[in-house]
């Protein structure tokens, strides 16, 4: 049995696991960190960005000056902004039999693989996660074609010219592999290859083995997989969440037994709790609109945004925020809130209970309903006309790369009285910022990652005894910035197995038994 | 030798009062716990007292599963555990949970608060019925003990219906509920993989009718209710406040929206918002259409269809009023037909089945004299419609959705005797399994041979594929092995390692045979007799001459020695163990027939 790690993400997983000929793949994140390099797509002309200087080479040659533009200090590419794929070199992917989808986020790299590598099989993934990832990827096409750019910059990939670049963009990997953003056709074509299933449905493949999806708490229709034949088991734990948000909870008992355990997709911020993070959240946001600023929140347009509007909805009045309007800008916007109502069989018990009444899972169709929250496709049409400050913006994309957001950066950017909160964990706020500097917009970092802390994992591990794990190795050591941490490191006996990209690891699996049947008239013999 | 037993305790040849008790595996699981519509008196609800006279039920049945939320599947839930007793787990789709208690109690209030019934379930009731309820998604593996596990399958027919497999080893059964083969305007088709059961039980309603394509029974519909409004006459539908009246919503709703009609639209009782509410947050379970549309419109918010108020059924003019119940039995839809039935220009339309002894039923029947309560007489000047609405498969259906399970037997409940009779021969002689119709109380046994899971060593295995080619399906391979049975668990693993793991020394079992033969040279010759003899026959066995004069067949020993009384007679001794009998007595047999006269030179 082995595994071949396509991706060195830790939340954004993509590993191939061959199991009794059969060929699986768990995930297909796509690494978006990679549009940090590029220069923002504005919805808007904008001056400032494209009257940045062109950057060259310290020997004053100034060949790449069309390619990289300077802004405070970092270098950009000015170029339609590309991904970094999972590694398509390392198993030839036409032999995948199956994908397994864990969640919406996992699940971005999709087109490029079911596409473009003479992929066949089939895809498994909730109903939720279908729905709400199609939303995510509807957005990301949308963010990307309707500004369209002319521009594709090749010259400085050149790993000649890249290596004299300055850093980060020097130390970037595999840049020669990422690509540019898929169409909406070939969404279409990937999702029309998945099937749906359910928490706990044993589906089984080529009578060889057995997957299953069980609920992992994080997000609306999230799965940890359990892949197992009649005497081995192996269990995908992927971006799983023990904290009463509003997913169903997360089942741990049926992860008992493992020969093995992927482990992947743990919080990326370990040491902020949360709900001290929502508080703070709320706080700034409350004295910047006191004072008469405006608020940005760069987010996705699912997952936690249900949680802050809901907390939003009990906050609203005894803050003195009813007048304040609140908007939430995404082309999905409007489809991402009616779905997350449809989902009961999904949610929590309390919010299951709310559909039984019959009312709604979520309060936030109360505050559409009363008008404090209004949702928009984009900042044009209906929106320049309700449009209202001081107010509350939630817009994508969180890179700030494209999307509606870069808008806003650019609007507010320059008054101190604004502020920016950043509560999506997936991009460091700081290098999201960098082409807008510089800022007199306040910035907050508030990242809310419900994901399992190292706490909740050595404790998982207690209670379901794993005879190995395996993990990526960025959570075999403590993370670079707080290297004298050790608590915030996986600590299991036997020590866990760890992989990078590109790597291919045989796991320690004996296979000893095999199912047979004997025919009844035999056994009365 | 084992076996499933079912016996209806209602629905046997009988449409209403849905229960079957189903033995499988030596696990007792009832099916659905309806209620009759036909009845008021003991006979609405199933005989309990058939599973236990004095113990509890709980100690008899492992779980209870509920297809769907109508009561004729669902209403006598709460007398079942609540005045019986039943604690044990109580298993229904999620829509299903939902509905099923305000249904309930609707019924409930029909009963107490308009007949004055004494001695019937309480509201309270209700609730510590439904807290035993666990929710099942479609496709769900539930384990519901360590061997009997259900899971549930999509049936159609209303919101949240749903058929159970319920499988214990190797053995299941498949009990359809009602559902649908056809998508309607608002559900889809049922569907089930080919899981290959031991026994369907499908419901047959429509045993006997093929019915002709939705559309054309929509229009006629249509048709119908334009004309009676166009002459300012009143429509009256009879529904029930969840399922078919949601359907016939959304067809009027765009036939009125289409054609500019204004004549108003009403819907009786205070469920309507809350039922379309439920339909709207639970579109997830309805058709492909529906779910892609919701989010630019839900089909659910209806513009034209507005609440009804009693007092609007003496309004002059022309309406259409969709009231609850759905066979005229009770409640609204029974007042407002009594104050419109004398007016020819008014039309009830029955869009369902209804059970025999109701005002449906008997006014579908041709009556057109009516002995109400109090001996009033009712004379019926209205036009009287019936359109098969309901969602139920039709003969053509049941047979495609046997077709897809392919179980090895069918039993049908859920119809009319007469109309099932024709169905069962229809299913015998295409499928060419047998089909039952048991009525109530009687009990259908079917003997079942489950095959016995074993693990089987791999190294055991691999040792035997190394030993000959690949396996061929159509000979039969001998394999040694050692069967380990350990609680309940069955291990198939070589001799060696059985003795290694149970801590047992080999004790070796050696047969010896002895074979007289007439040869009166020396012992060494005979010997060597029967060496060149047995090397020139098994030409694929190692056949070896030993320096002490004995000789070997791979491992059996052959000896000869000298006979005791004797001298013309040499005695072989050939001896082999246990595992090498089937070559012990070949050669045995083989030695038996003499040996070659020996070659001349020598005497």
């Amino acid at each position: 049995m082995k595994l071949y790690c396509l991706s060195g993400h830790p939340t954004l997983p993509c590993n191939v696991l061959k199991f009794k000929s059969t060929t699986i793949m768990l995930d297909c994140g796509l690494d978006m960190t990679s549009t940090l390099n590029f220069l923002p797509l504005p919805l808007v002309q904008s001056p400032r960005l494209s009257n940045l200087p062109g950057w060259s080479l310290k020997d004053g040659n100034v060949f790449l000056d069309k390619e990289l533009k300077e802004c405070s200090g970092h270098v950009f590419v000015d170029s339609v902004p590309e991904f970094c794929l999972p590694e398509t070199e390392l198993i030839d992917l036409s032999t995948v039999d199956v994908i397994l989808i864990s969640n919406y986020h996992c699940m971005m790299a999709l087109p490029y693989i079911t596409e473009h590598t003479g992929f066949t099989g089939t895809v498994y993934a909730t109903e939720p996660t279908v729905q709400i990832g199609r939303l995510l990827m509807e957005e990301l096409v949308n963010f990307i074609e309707r500004v369209p750019k002319a521009q594709s910059a090749s010259v400085w990939k050149n790993k000649d010219v890249q290596r004299l670049l300055p850093s980060p963009l020097k130390d970037a990997v595999e840049v020669s592999t990422w690509r540019r953003c898929y169409s909406l056709q070939e969404v279409n074509s990937a999702l029309s290859k998945i099937q749906l299933v359910g928490y706990s449905q044993k589906i089984e493949l080529f009578g060889a083995v057995q997957v299953t999806p069980l609920s992992s708490g994080y997000a609306l229709g999230s799965s940890n997989w359990i892949i197992q034949s009649h005497y081995e088991k192996v269990s995908y734990v992927s971006g799983s969440s023990l904290l009463t948000t509003h997913p169903q909870p997360m089942d741990q008992a049926s992860l008992k037994n493992s020969d093995v355990l992927v482990l992947t997709g743990l919080t990326q911020i370990p040491t902020a709790n949360p709900d001290g993070m929502v508080g703070e959240f709320f706080s700034s946001l409350a004295l910047t609109v006191r004072n008469g600023g405006n608020v940005l929140v760069p987010c996705y347009p699912s997952g936690v945004i249900y949680d802050l509007l809901e907390c939003l909805y009990q906050y609203i009045d005894s803050a003195g925020l009813s007048s304040i309007p609140f908007y939430f800008i995404s082309p999905v916007a409007n489809s991402s809130l009616e779905f997350s109502q449809i989902f009961a069989e999904w949610l929590c018990h309390n919010k299951q209970a709310k559909v039984y009444l019959p009312e709604p899972p979520f309060p936030h169709a109360e505050l559409i309903q009363t008008n404090k929250l209004k949702h928009y496709p984009s900042i044009h049409g209906d929106f320049s006309n309700d449009f209202r400050q001081p107010c509350v913006v939630f817009t994508g994309h969180p890179s700030l790369r494209f999307g509606d957001v870069v808008h806003f950066m650019e609007l507010w950017g320059k008054s101190s009285l604004n502020t920016v909160i950043f509560t999506e964990p997936d991009f460091s706020y700081l290098e999201a910022l960098a082409p807008y500097q510089p800022l007199a917009m306040k910035c907050i970092y508030c990242p809310i990652d419900t994901r399992l802390n190292f706490i909740q994992v050595s404790k998982l591990l207690k209670e379901v005894q794993p005879l190995h794990v395996v993990c990526p190795e960025q959570y075999t050591q403590p993370p670079p910035a707080q290297a004298h941490r050790m608590d915030l490191m996986i600590d299991c006996q036997p020590p866990p197995m760890s992989y990078r990209r590109a790597e291919v690891l045989a796991l320690p699996f004996k296979r000893r038994y095999e199912k047979i049947e004997i025919m009844p008239e035999t056994a009365v013999m | 030798m084992p076996e499933i037993r079912v016996t209806p305790l209602g629905a046997g040849q009988d449409v209403g009062r849905s229960c079957i008790l189903v033995s499988i595996g030596g696990k007792n699981v009832m099916l659905d716990c309806g209620m009759h519509m036909g009845f008021n008196d003991d006979r609405r609800f199933p005989d309990f007292s058939y599973i236990t006279r004095n113990g509890r039920l709980t100690d008899f049945l492992d779980c209870v599963i509920i297809s769907h939320f109508h009561l004729d599947h669902c209403g006598a839930l709460p007398y079942f555990s609540e005045m019986v007793g039943y604690d044990g787990p109580i298993y229904m789709t999620h829509p299903t949970q939902a509905i099923c208690p305000i249904l309930l109690e609707d019924y409930r209030k029909i009963a107490v608060d308009k007949k004055g019934e004494a001695n019937f379930f309480t509201s309270q009731m209700i609730k510590d019925c439904m807290k035993k309820v666990v929710a099942v998604r479609l496709h769900q593996t539930v384990q519901v003990d360590e061997e009997l596990q259900i899971k549930a399958y999509y049936a159609g027919h209303v919101l949240g219906a749903a058929m159970f497999q319920i499988k214990v080893g190797s053995e299941s059964v498949v009990y359809t509920g009602d559902y649908n083969m056809t998508p309607d305007r608002h559900l889809g088709a049922a569907w089930i993989d080919k899981c290959r059961p031991n026994l369907l039980i499908t419901e047959s309603t429509y045993a006997t009718t093929i019915r002709d394509s939705k559309r054309c029974r929509e229009r006629d519909f249509l048709k119908k209710v334009h004309e009676t409004v166009e002459r300012g006459g009143k429509v009256l539908i009879p529904v029930f406040a969840l399922g078919r009246a949601q359907e016939l919503c959304i067809l009027l709703e765009t036939f009125w929206e289409r054609m500019n009609l204004k004549a108003p639209i009403y819907f009786s009782t205070g469920l309507t918002e809350k039922a379309n509410h439920y339909y709207k947050l639970f579109i997830t379970w309805t058709n492909q259409k529906i779910r892609k549309t919701f989010v630019q419109r839900n089909m659910f918010e209806f513009k034209h269809i507005k609440a009804f108020d009693r007092a609007f059924a003496d309004n002059p003019g022309p309406m259409v009023v969709f009231a609850t119940p759905g066979m005229l039995h009770a409640g609204q839809s029974l007042q407002i037909f009594r104050k419109w039935a004398g007016n020819e220009k008014n039309m009830v339309i029955m869009p369902g089945y209804c059970v025999q002894g109701t005002v449906g039923h008997k006014i579908l029947s041709g009556q057109r004299k009516l002995e109400m309560e109090g001996r009033q007489v009712l004379e019926i000047r209205m036009q009287v419609e019936y359109m098969s609405f309901s969602a139920h498969a039709d003969a053509k259906g049941i047979m495609q959705l046997v077709g897809q399970a392919e179980p090895e037997s069918v039993l049908l409940v859920h119809g009319e005797a007469k109309k099932m009779e024709f169905l069962k021969q229809k299913i015998e002689q295409e499928f060419r399994v047998n089909c039952y119709m048991p009525a109530n109380g009687e009990t259908v046994t079917l003997p079942t041979s489950p095959s016995i899971p074993v693990g089987i060593s791999l190294g055991l295995l691999k040792r035997e594929m190394a030993q000959g080619l690949l396996p061929d399906a159509k000979k039969p391979r001998l394999l040694h092995g050692t069967l380990i049975m350990k609680d309940s668990n069955f291990r198939l693993v070589s001799s060696e390692q059985a003795l290694k793991e149970l801590g047992l020394a080999e004790h070796q079992l050696r047969f010896t045979c002895r074979v007289h033969l007439h040869d009166s040279r020396k012992e060494q010759e005979t010997a060597m007799r029967v060496y060149s003899h047995l090397k020139s026959l098994l030409k694929d066995h190692c056949v070896q001459h030993l320096p002490d004069g004995s000789v070997t067949v791979e491992s059996i020993l052959i000896q000869a020695a000298a006979h005791s009384e004797d001298p013309g007679t040499k005695v072989l001794l050939v001896s082999w163990t246990y595992q090498d009998e089937e070559l012990g007595s070949y050669l045995t047999s083989l030695l038996k027939k003499g040996l070659p006269p020996a070659p001349s030179g020598g005497s």
